[in-house]
């Protein structure tokens, strides 16, 4: 176990945004609680757990984070792994190199802070393995700002090995996305599963670019990209999907929904390749306003249309780890 | 029956150059269960999304009025502020949307426990679930219903209550609209089955548009079930009932 002596005024402020998403200071306190926090370049807090290791060493350019879960280990308690920005101008270079052993279950709970940024950019290089039977659920939810001066540019290569599970759901919790461009590819073996979702909403001038790749190379793997964006003002948003059934009985599913007012514009643009007669890949996709059937439900409820639209757009977005038990 | 609570005189609509409504007349007094029966495609939902005020069901002639105040024109939430809503025949789905808050809309202070228990399930199982297609259709309808309890309307339009049931509870759902009216609201009970009819204090049976007779619910049922339509036999369609 390590600790660094903490930066008062980035923790601080780090923290601040910590609490917004219901992250109390008690989290990062807890002996049995794995967790980094990091700052721009620089880690204020770093602390392991058994079975949990979290390396953090400098780069040129960057921050380079290895978390090892070791064979066999189940976490009880989530991973917090918090990347930020406390300054409104700067640049984040992360490369992330994470493996989870065999056997293994964690749960991770990415915060990515950049409530205070007006002119700043993250990029995130992921290489995330998850080995035979092991499972890794990570819920990435991002606290951005309101002026919309960020361009978040993640990026990962997911190994799913046979019989393993991924989990993966990306969230805009506050503020303006600003400028989102995501590229994940995961490799499922056999038996795997993987199942990635998006949640954004766009305003003013925010540009969303997303890109999942899903490629069934096993026998018997299984995939689902699920996204869900929400568009207004003049927001634009592309959402490129592609499942590969690669192998028998694999069974792949993509569903995006968009929905779009003002003169905001929405793009799906899902492919299906399968190179096996016995694999199964379907998409849905639907772009449009609001269905009037739930915005008449609930205007019968005597919400009023922009009440109505609301609650359909929060529910839509609603992090599946947020939804009430 | 003396002032109704809703009074629909020679209300008309047409969609598409089909006539959907035509001179209907309707009266339906508080406290009172009005069955309106008849077959696929016959006009009930069209009547009673142009009562709630759902979009592109704005009447072409005739009028709506709610306790003596036209509606007709008034936006479809300012008709649920005044106290009418509805349950629709194929319930919504929401995505990320939990039972409990669904059941809270409009009426915080409502007990979603309880409305839950009162249309046959299980608060522990169902509060925390999603109102999405995790549910199963007659499981939406239920909550729809609860949810209608929770408002405690005026007037409650139920579009085929008992569609997507099953048998069994079809009695708990006859218990519920009996224990609305008997809570002092009104309910305009849309239906293809006679037996619903049955439970009402009057009836009305619509074909092609029109309603073709009024009165007791065992005449009328009785009269749907044997004749389907006194003028066509049932073989009357929107686009052959004439102008």
């Amino acid at each position: 176990m390590t600790r660094s002596p903490p930066d008062g005024s980035a923790l601080a402020r780090l923290q601040s945004a910590l609490d917004r998403v219901g992250v109390t200071d008690a989290a990062l306190q807890d002996a049995d609680t794995a967790h980094l926090l990091v700052d721009a370049h620089r880690a204020l807090s770093v602390h392991d757990v058994p079975g949990v290791e979290v390396q953090v060493r400098r780069r040129l350019l960057g921050i380079a984070v290895d978390v090892r879960v070791q064979p066999g280990a189940q976490i009880a308690n989530p991973v917090h792994l918090c990347f930020g920005l406390s300054n409104p101008f700067g640049a984040q270079r992360v490369r992330l190199d994470v493996d989870i052993g065999e056997g293994a279950s964690v749960r991770f709970l990415a915060h990515c802070l950049f409530a205070r940024t007006r002119h700043a950019s993250h990029r995130m290089r992921a290489r995330i393995q998850v080995r035979r039977d092991a499972q890794l659920s990570i819920e990435e939810g991002h606290v951005h700002g309101a002026a919309g001066g960020i361009v978040v540019t993640p990026r990962a290569r997911i190994s799913v090995g046979p019989g393993a599970r991924l989990f993966s759901d990306f969230s805009l919790l506050q503020g303006r996305v600003g400028r989102l461009r995501s590229d994940y590819r995961v490799d499922v073996a056999e038996q795997g599963l993987a199942e990635l979702a998006v949640r954004v909403r766009g305003r003013a001038e925010d540009r969303i670019e997303l890109n999942d790749h899903i490629r069934l190379n096993g026998i018997g793997a299984r995939g689902l990209v699920k996204t869900r964006v929400a568009l207004t003002d003049r927001a634009q948003a592309v959402v490129r999907s592609t499942t590969e059934g690669n192998a028998a009985d694999a069974r792949g599913h993509m569903d995006c929904t968009e929905i779009v007012k003002d003169q905001a514009q929405g793009e799906s643009v899902p492919v299906v390749r399968v190179g096996d007669p016995k694999a199964q890949v379907t998409h849905e996709a639907a772009i449009g306003t609001v269905d009037q059937t739930q915005l008449e439900t609930l205007m019968a409820h005597g919400l009023t249309p922009d009440q109505a639209i609301e609650l359909v757009i929060s529910g839509m977005l609603r992090p599946a780890a947020t939804e009430p038990a | 029956m003396t002032d109704p609570l809703l009074q629909i005189r020679g209300l008309r609509l047409e969609r598409a150059g089909r006539r959907l409504l035509d001179d209907i007349s309707l009266a339906v007094g508080a406290g009172e269960i009005h069955a309106l029966l008849g077959g696929n495609g016959c006009g009930k939902t069209s009547l009673a999304k142009s009562v709630m005020g759902c979009d592109g069901y704005a009447p072409d002639r005739g009028e709506i009025r709610f306790v003596g105040q036209r509606i007709d024109t008034l936006p479809l939430h300012e008709r649920a502020r005044l106290g009418i809503t509805m349950a629709w025949q194929e319930p919504a789905r929401f995505e990320g949307v939990p039972v409990r808050e669904f059941l809270t809309l409009g009426h915080p202070e409502a007990d979603p426990a309880e409305r839950l228990r009162r249309v046959g399930l299980a608060p522990w199982r169902y509060l925390g679930r999603m109102l999405d297609k995790t549910l199963s259709g007659g499981e939406r309808k239920r909550v729809e219903l609860a949810a209608v309890i929770a408002l405690a309307p005026r007037l409650a339009l139920l579009d085929e209550p008992a569609a997507g049931i099953d048998l069994r509870s079809l009695d708990e759902i006859v218990r519920v609209v009996r224990e609305l009216r008997d809570a002092g609201t009104a309910v305009l009970l849309i239906s293809h089955r006679e037996e619903m009819g049955r439970i009402a204090d009057r009836a009305s049976q619509m074909c092609g548009g029109r309603i073709i007779v009024s009165g007791s619910p065992q005449h009328v049922a009785a009269q749907y079930r044997e004749h389907h339509c006194v003028y066509c036999d049932g073989e009357l369609t929107h686009d052959t009932q004439p102008a």
